[in-house]
């Protein structure tokens, strides 16, 4: 589903990764690992297209398609999905007909019918359901005066509603305690399929244990450092970080 | 002489005529009032730029232009109309300055408003059109309105009946056109609401589209003891033409008064909205939002006049400017010596959608009292880029997102309007003109990436 080789990302001046390499498959859960500052959160947003991160090498495919080549709306139509760690505060714009102008921007990309207000609102109540989210939050502006919880909760609902292909979590995880992570994750579980990825963009291995991922990627400056399976985040919660630096220079070439 | 100097003597020639012709039968105290702002401007002229108020509004491209007085309804004029009837309303037109009352529509009158035109009216001394007409604002200050008023000959006269609450709207439709011919219209409005009444007034100022005209409006509002005035202001003029407008109310003790102007057209817009609150406990507030593109210019200058205490004063004014486009805001709020417990809030706000688009903004608080509360902020700047991304990410395009951000920029402002059919109107030609406004121009370069 999607391939990224050699990805080289600049933010203004400064090099934040320096070459990742990392297939992903429909079906699979791919947990990213690192330290603040290893390029986790770059890496995220360089895949949902921020005009901020400056791609300087290597390519990302998805579905056979140039990624790097679409603007950040035609990902998302295309059916990637980015979670924000902060998502944006934006007053006077009503998160129900944003997310409604979202969805039919993809509907119709997609060539489906656009969904009218009533079908919208059905399917959207479904979802807010399963996410435990109070109705109330979709006449909310978006996210305005949301707290950290609710901000996250909002990503995920947007994530259920827009049900994309591969989805991108950024840090979902920081802020939120064990209730709200539960959610989180429960609502995440609950879109696992075999048609769909995902990549888990976190700082701690406590995510991981309500998401089990399929793979586990330690980055480090930059770089993918380490590979494994889920025994690779419980070997870095109990050694920490630190662990991954010495063999941190080319170990994956 | 400067060239600016010898188009001011036309306006002295005309008044001249005007006077000895078509103005000739006016009442004693009306000519009076005429000749003593008459006087006043042939004195003073046009401001320049040399003064404070006009330092970053240049009108010589009005003073240097020939307008013939206008006179009667032009051939668009109804088809104007047309375009902008706000169903169930009660309408009046002026056209060219004068009352047409071929065009209007009063068939839904209410009680307790009883309505004139100035030129029948002012022969009528129950109205209190005399006590009241020309008294709102000086002239000495008010240049363009002492124009209006050397040439005041007809507009329109509402009164609000003491105690009286009327439901149905009222709809003023200012047209101002000369069938190919560069004219000038001085439209008037005088509104005397009585103790205890409430309204909702708007008037929209329009034009055909392109035409080139000079339209020099003034709206005097008297709000009586505990009466709620509301003067909604749609400024959809043609982008070719020249629209100053003063707004200026006197707000008795516990009256309520709202400005709200919405203003998408002219080549250059100037607006003088005072208030003076006069009686303790008096409320207003002053809300616009304005668009503009190209070379265009809109300039606001508000006053408000806290004279008594325990008044409240609530003021946003928002822009969006793109090409080269200009903007001026001044808001001067004076909260004199006897108000104390005063409660002013004014907010500027404006987005610059070009690297060439400007505004002076300017808060300008004259505060005598001590027990005051006071707040004013000024924000000027681009839209959010990271709000942009947000909403790309899931799926807008930029010129999407653009737009949802313009909107809900603009819409807190437009939410404001109580009229659901003219706020409809309103906001539909508001993001007309932002389509409009917003289409890159050939060669303009005002698309930012």
């Amino acid at each position: 589903m999607l391939d990224v080789k050699n990805l080289q990302v600049r933010v203004e001046d400064k090099e934040i990764l320096r070459g990742i390499n990392l297939t992903v498959r429909a079906g699979e859960v791919h947990a990213i690992m690192g330290p603040n500052g290893s390029g986790k959160s770059t890496f995220a947003r360089a895949l949902a297209g921020h005009p901020g991160y400056q791609v300087t090498g290597g390519s990302a495919t998805y579905q056979g398609q140039d990624l790097l080549d679409m603007g950040p709306h035609a990902r998302a139509r295309e059916c990637v999905f980015m979670a924000f760690q902060y998502s944006v505060e934006i007053p006077g714009v009503n998160n129900a007909y944003f997310l409604k102008a979202a969805l039919n921007a993809k509907r119709k990309q997609q060539g489906l019918d656009e969904l009218d207000a009533m079908d919208f609102m059905a399917l959207v109540k479904q979802k807010l359901k399963i996410l435990h989210v109070d109705e109330s939050m979709l006449m909310r502006s978006v996210n305005e005066g949301f707290s950290g919880g609710e901000k996250k909760r909002n990503e995920i609902f947007h994530m259920a509603v827009l049900e994309p292909t591969l989805a991108v979590l950024d840090e979902t995880d920081s802020g939120l305690d064990i209730d709200a992570l539960r959610v989180v994750a429960d609502g995440v579980n609950a879109m696992r399929s075999p048609e769909r990825a995902f990549i888990v963009v976190t700082h701690y291995q406590r995510l991981l244990e309500y998401i089990v991922p399929d793979f586990v990627h330690v980055l480090a400056d930059g770089r993918i450092v380490r590979s494994g399976g889920r025994e690779l985040a419980l070997e870095l919660e109990e050694k920490g970080y630190a662990w991954t630096e010495p063999a941190g220079t080319g170990a994956r070439r | 002489m400067s060239p600016v100097a010898e188009r001011h003597d036309s306006y002295v020639a005309e008044y001249g005529r005007f006077a000895s012709g078509r103005g000739a039968t006016a009442p004693a105290w009306v000519k009076q009032r005429r000749e003593q702002a008459h006087s006043q401007f042939a004195t003073a002229g046009f401001p320049t730029t040399r003064q404070e108020d006009w330092r970053f509004t240049n009108i010589t491209p009005i003073a240097e232009s020939e307008f013939a007085l206008a006179a009667g309804v032009f051939a668009p004029a109804s088809a104007l109309v047309a375009g902008v009837t706000v169903p169930g309303a009660v309408r009046l037109v002026i056209v060219n300055g004068e009352f047409a009352a071929g065009l209007s529509d009063l068939s839904s009158l209410p009680k307790g408003l009883r309505i004139a035109s100035l030129s029948d009216g002012a022969r009528d001394a129950t109205d209190g059109l005399e006590t009241h007409l020309a008294k709102a604002f000086s002239l000495a200050t008010h240049p363009f309105a002492a124009l209006n008023t050397a040439f005041l000959d007809d507009g329109v006269a509402i009164m609000v009946t003491a105690g009286a609450v009327v439901e149905t709207p009222v709809h003023i439709v200012i047209v101002t056109g000369g069938d190919g011919k560069a004219v000038v219209a001085h439209p008037r409005l005088l509104i005397i609401a009585g103790a205890n009444s409430q309204a909702r007034i708007a008037q929209t100022f329009i034009g055909a589209p392109g035409a080139v005209y000079f339209n020099n409006a003034v709206a005097e509002v008297v709000v009586g003891e505990g009466a709620n005035i509301e003067l909604y202001t749609d400024q959809r003029e043609s982008d070719q033409a020249f629209h100053i407008a003063n707004i200026q109310a006197v707000v008795a003790a516990k009256g309520v008064f709202a400005s709200h102007a919405f203003s998408t057209g002219s080549r250059i817009m100037r607006h003088d909205i005072g208030i003076a609150l006069r009686g303790e406990g008096a409320d207003c507030t002053m809300n616009g939002v304005y668009l503009a593109d190209g070379e265009r210019l809109m300039d606001t200058h508000t006053s408000l006049d806290h004279a008594m205490p325990h008044c409240t004063s609530h003021e946003i004014y928002k822009g969006i400017l793109a090409g080269k486009a200009k903007a001026v805001f001044n808001g001067r709020i004076i909260v004199q010596l006897d108000a104390q417990k005063t409660d002013a809030k004014q907010t500027n706000r404006a987005l610059l959608l070009s690297d060439d688009a400007m505004i002076n903004s300017n808060p300008q608080l004259e505060i005598f009292a001590d027990d005051v509360k006071c707040t004013h902020g000024a924000a000027v700047g681009q839209l959010d880029e990271e709000a942009m991304f947000y909403l790309q990410a899931r799926g807008l395009t930029r010129a999407a997102a653009r737009d949802m951000l313009l909107h809900a920029f603009a819409g807190e402002v437009i939410a404001g309007l109580k009229i659901p059919a003219l706020r409809e109107q309103i906001e539909a030609n508001f993001f007309a003109a932002l389509a409009r406004d917003l289409a890159p121009r050939p060669g303009s370069g005002q698309e930012r990436r």
